[in-house]
């Protein structure tokens, strides 16, 4: 029952919060449009309301707003916006308003934003693997469809080659079925967000992706729409029509620390590190939307960006998304720094979906365990690394010292390859088998005795497979 | 007591929502907010100002808003029907939910937790005109292939039963029988409420005798728990909490699992819910889901029901352990409820302690492990809650209140080791910062088994953490710097990581191991340490001893021999001793 009633009253202005006085039949969570005088709407949120006050943030922030003059309207429902098919091809601003010169999208389905929880009795467990064309992904922290999977980055490292290089390359084995891409950016720069629409119109797939911008500039709360907004879409697209959309989020520690700004303008009880203690359940709220229903063809994953401040994976963003997600692609800085693209660290990343996505049928037989190993041995080159940096490599025992050579080779043929080099599986595996092969068969404890025979390299072979 | 009270909203901050004439209303009752009616609890009281904390997504409430309330504290329905079930935190049926609404949980949902309609095959043990206590059975229905549900009579009442019905087909709401009580007549059905946070009371507590196999060699045989005992699992993320909690409620040789998924992750109860259907319990043949009650309330679903969530399940489970069943509760991960409580209680503007933790954390903790274990029913018969909670430390570090907290009252501690699962060593259970109090209470159980588990455990451990400490010189010096028993002790080691601790819970022979099979896996092991010890002792290298087939072949004897066939460990023994024999041979004719 929207009320037209117009308030002016105004008790206070704090960081994005604005508190409206004399407020009668206001309810939580409704979105409030505020007029300054100005043409410009801005758009806002009751946060809390009593019999007296409402307090509302606002999107757009408070600049240029006065206690005086304002004008307020209580709408009366949540942030809705229009979802469509239609929507693709098209560039929005954080809050779903087009931006890129053409009309707003005209459609009957106007969608909450905040979206409703998945009953997990409807999830369909996610099992399709996604082919991303990176070895480092594929053959040891597999992608699969329905999956959330962030990449954990650090500033001036390549997140965003790496998520463009998903974005293009992905695809899934069994049927050829395109991916929607949907490109959610929050407090990014204009330079990060224009080389993730240049690389999308190189690969093609502009045409089919969405694109949302809330650029650096833009107010520091609208960010908390951003991700929901592109969301909802993905919910519509996924689950009304049936496509299988990727959603990429990128900067999760922009959209964090706004939070954290509104949450001390409120003057709430921080956590860790003055985040607020509910930032674990506000992340799940936008990581839970991904995922697969029952009866329904679609799907949405989703490839959150995060930077560790300081590279500090025990910071509270990283650490509170890693419970959350399933799985992490960690970047790490020594990789970095040795000029190895993509420097997905061997040992943090993780996918936890992977177990069911791979294997016989679905990649190869031998998946599992040669991943298995390759985490195993990679382990023990890190043990082994750290030991001759004491006693220098010259005092390693022979076998040792074949070990040190595998991490070498793991690291400059199985990670590394080129941004536009797009592996299959089979290749992916193969160059595994190849370093494997560097090492005696019995140190191949993680592998079965049945695929060593088949697929372990002789000397001669492993050699000429290298050439 | 009982009458209905209404009142109104006066303000409403995330899902605390104030409202004043509400009279005569109690602490922990239940009302219904605002038009759509969405479940709260009344959570404070303020002179006539009522706190209620909202279990749904709140949105669109206002100043205004009626609130109406029965004066009933929130209860769970038990009754047949709960096993192979998935509620959410206050005992919402999913499945029912998304027949009625979809994919999605819509709010003010009201749905009755088990089928009313359904008719239960019921026997009647007793007839009329005997005397009952509370807590005596009255008769019993076959609920699932597994599960024998004992009828009870419910807690306080006790009389002459005047009345029951004869064997047939009955749903819940059927009156079955009548009891004559001081009190009145009591009208007896297949179903009863209960209050979640009221403990179900049992005659008394007893000290836990036998061990909860799990069939998780590093559990089993080094830190066993006790049917009625507490544990924790601490670890950070991508550690494998979920997985060791999978690999519990699947092999643990319970009764009953409940399983609470608490603000986790929701693909991850849907893989439960998957695959118990799917997984064969090999001691009885039938699926796992037969044994199972599963509540989700996954992170994305309202906070406050996360927070009453673990006493929903536990409240469950204490009532199959009153039916004389050995019940395992996983709660998965209690952290998340302890954060649930964080954010509720700075909502209501708490003084906070550590971490913005309310002070009485603790308290909540205890009051919650403390509804684990062995008791004397009602009815005499024995019965017992196992609770396995994980936690999930922020960044991994151990010190923070909710593992602090939750070390002061369980009695064993199952550390996961980052670097160990980096490795991709699962479980990742660290036998350095582990410990179980277990011990003795279960030691005559395994003494019965063979009188020399204890001293095989200690000797094995001891090996460990000889290697633990080795391997501080290691990191220094390197391998080949130490003498040759210390380099075979780490070589030992090395096998006993490999062949013994690491177990894959995928591999169909792996996943599972007896405690006989796990007995001799041990001893073969140590036999190997002990003659090799010898060996190296009379010089002989250890990479020799290495390279003898055999001992290679002991690495993976956990995923190639099946628990029946366990006799066939017996003939590496044998090759053992011949292998060492040989290499002795050789240093004399050398």
């Amino acid at each position: 029952m929207p009320s037209e009633i117009e308030y002016t009253t105004l008790s206070g202005i704090s960081g994005p919060l604005i508190f409206v006085t004399g407020v009668k039949g206001v309810g939580y969570g409704e979105i409030v449009e505020i007029r300054d005088g100005s043409s410009e709407i801005r758009i806002g949120q009751t946060l809390e309301v009593d019999e007296q006050v409402a307090v509302v943030q606002v999107f757009e922030g408070t600049s240029g707003l006065s206690m005086k003059g304002m004008r307020i309207t209580f709408v009366g429902k949540s942030l809705e916006i229009p979802a469509d098919r239609d929507m693709l091809g098209r560039v929005f601003d954080g809050l779903g308003r087009p931006i890129d010169g053409a009309p707003q999208v005209i459609t009957d389905n106007m969608m909450n934003v905040n979206g409703l929880p998945i009953n997990p009795w409807s999830r369909e467990y996610p099992r399709d693997f996604i082919q991303t064309g990176i070895s480092a992904i594929d053959g040891m922290n597999t992608l699969i469809r329905g999956q959330k999977l962030p990449i954990f980055s650090g500033s001036g490292m390549p997140h965003n080659l790496i998520a463009a290089q998903i974005a293009k390359q992905a695809r899934i084995l069994t049927a050829e079925e395109e991916f929607t891409v949907i490109f959610a950016a929050m407090g990014v720069k204009f330079d990060v967000a224009k080389f993730f629409i240049d690389s999308l119109e190189e690969s093609g797939v502009l045409t089919h992706s969405a694109i949302f911008l809330s650029l650096a500039d833009a107010p520091s709360i609208e960010r908390l729409v951003t991700p929901r907004v592109a969301l909802t879409l993905a919910e519509h697209l996924a689950f009304d029509e049936g496509m299988h959309v990727l959603v990429i989020l990128t900067d999760m520690t922009n959209y964090c620390e706004s939070l954290r700004e509104l949450s001390s303008s409120r003057g709430e009880i921080p956590s860790r590190k003055g985040y607020p203690g509910y930032l674990y359940s506000d992340l799940a709220s936008i990581h839970e939307r991904a995922g697969r229903l029952k009866d329904h063809k679609g799907s949405i994953t989703q490839v959150p960006i995060l930077t560790m401040p300081s590279d500090d994976i025990s910071h509270p963003v990283p650490d509170l998304t890693g419970y959350i997600t399933e799985g992490q692609i960690v970047l790490e800085r020594e990789l970095f720094n040795k000029g190895i693209y993509p420097p997905i660290a061997g040992l943090p990343s993780l996918s936890r979906l992977m177990k069911d996505g791979i294997g016989e049928q679905r990649t190869r037989r031998d998946h599992a365990e040669v991943a298995a190993q390759l985490f195993a041995t990679y382990a023990k080159v890190k043990r082994i690394r750290a030991l001759a940096a004491i006693v220098g490599e010259e005092e390693l025992s022979e076998l040792d010292k074949v070990y040190l050579k595998f991490g070498t080779r793991f690291e400059e043929q199985f990670l590394c390859q080129g941004y536009e080099e797009n592996r299959s599986i089979e290749q992916t595996l193969d160059i595994g088998w190849q370093v494997l092969s560097l090492l005696p068969k019995t140190e191949l404890y993680r592998i079965c005795m049945e695929d060593i025979q088949r697929y372990y390299l002789s000397p001669e072979e492993g050699i000429s497979c290298q050439m | 007591m009982n009458g209905t009270v209404t009142g109104k909203i006066i303000s409403v901050n995330g899902p605390i929502v104030k409202a004043t004439g509400l009279n005569g209303i109690r602490m922990f009752d239940i009302a219904e907010v605002g038009p759509d009616g969405l479940i709260g609890e009344v959570i404070r009281l303020i002179k006539d100002v009522t706190i209620i904390q909202v279990y749904e997504d709140n949105t669109g409430l206002m100043p205004g808003d009626e609130v109406i309330s029965h004066r009933r504290p929130l209860s769970v329905l038990l009754g047949p029907g709960l096993i192979a079930n998935i509620y959410d935190g206050i005992q919402r049926p999913l499945v029912g939910i998304s027949k009625a609404c979809g994919s999605y949980i819509k709010k003010g949902i009201k749905l009755s937790p088990l089928d009313v309609k359904k008719k239960w095959e019921f026997t009647p043990l007793i007839k009329a005109g005997t005397n009952v206590q509370e807590g005596g059975t009255i008769g019993e229905i076959q609920e699932s292939p597994l599960v024998m549900h004992r009828v009870l009579v419910p807690p306080g009442v006790s009389g002459k039963l005047t009345s029951i019905v004869d064997t047939g087909a009955y749903t819940i709401e059927d009156n079955l029988y009548t009891v004559d009580t001081a009190s009145g007549t009591y009208q007896g059905k297949l179903a009863e409420y209960w209050p979640v946070r009221r403990p179900r009371p049992s005659r008394m507590k007893k000290k836990p005798f036998l061990p909860l196999l799990t069939g998780q060699r590093i559990i089993d045989t080094f830190f066993p728990i006790a049917r009625g005992g507490t544990a924790a699992i601490p670890g950070g993320f991508g550690t494998g909490k979920t997985m060791t909690q999978h690999a519990l409620a699947k092999w643990c040789n319970a009764d009953i699992i409940v399983y609470i998924g608490c603000g986790e992750r929701g693909n991850e109860m849907t893989d439960v819910l998957t695959d118990f259907p799917k997984l064969i319990d090999e001691r009885n043949g039938r699926p796992l889901i037969e044994r199972t009650v599963m509540i989700a309330n996954t992170s994305n679903m309202p906070v406050p029901a996360r927070e009453v969530s673990i006493y929903t399940g536990v409240t469950i489970a204490e009532y199959y352990r009153d039916m004389g069943y050995s019940v395992a509760v996983m709660a998965d991960s209690t952290s998340r409820w302890a954060e649930a409580l964080r954010e509720l209680s700075s909502r209501l503007g708490d003084m906070p302690a550590e971490e913005g933790f309310p002070s009485y954390l603790a308290t909540k903790l205890a009051e919650f492990y403390e509804r684990a274990g062995l008791v004397e029913t009602l009815s005499g018969n024995d019965g017992d809650i196992t609770i396995i909670g994980a936690v999930s430390p922020p960044g991994g570090d151990f010190s923070e209140p909710v593992t602090q907290h939750t070390t002061r009252f369980v009695r064993c501690f199952w550390a996961l080791d980052k670097v160990l699962a980096d490795a991709r060593h699962y479980p990742s259970i660290s036998w350095i910062d582990s410990y179980t109090e277990y011990l003795h209470d279960i030691e005559n159980w395994w003494n019965n088994l063979d009188s020399q588990w204890l001293s095989v455990r200690n000797e094995v451990i001891n090996i460990l953490l000889e290697d633990h400490r080795l391997q501080q010189v290691v990191k220094l010096v390197g391998t080949d710097a130490l003498p040759p028993t210390q380099q075979f002790t780490l070589f030992v080691a090395e096998t006993i990581k490999n062949a013994f601790l690491q177990q894959n819970s995928f591999d169909p022979i792996d996943k599972f191991c007896s405690p006989e099979k796990q007995l001799k896996l041990l001893k073969t092991i140590l036999n190997l340490y002990k003659r090799g010890l010898e060996l190296v002792h009379a010089e002989i290298f250890v990479k020799d001893i290495a390279a003898l087939d055999v001992v290679a072949e002991i690495v993976r004897l956990k995923s190639e021999v099946t628990d029946e066939e366990i006799d066939k460990i017996d003939q590496y023994e044998k090759r053992l001793t011949s292998g060492f024999d040989s290499l002795k041979e050789k240093i004399t004719e050398v």
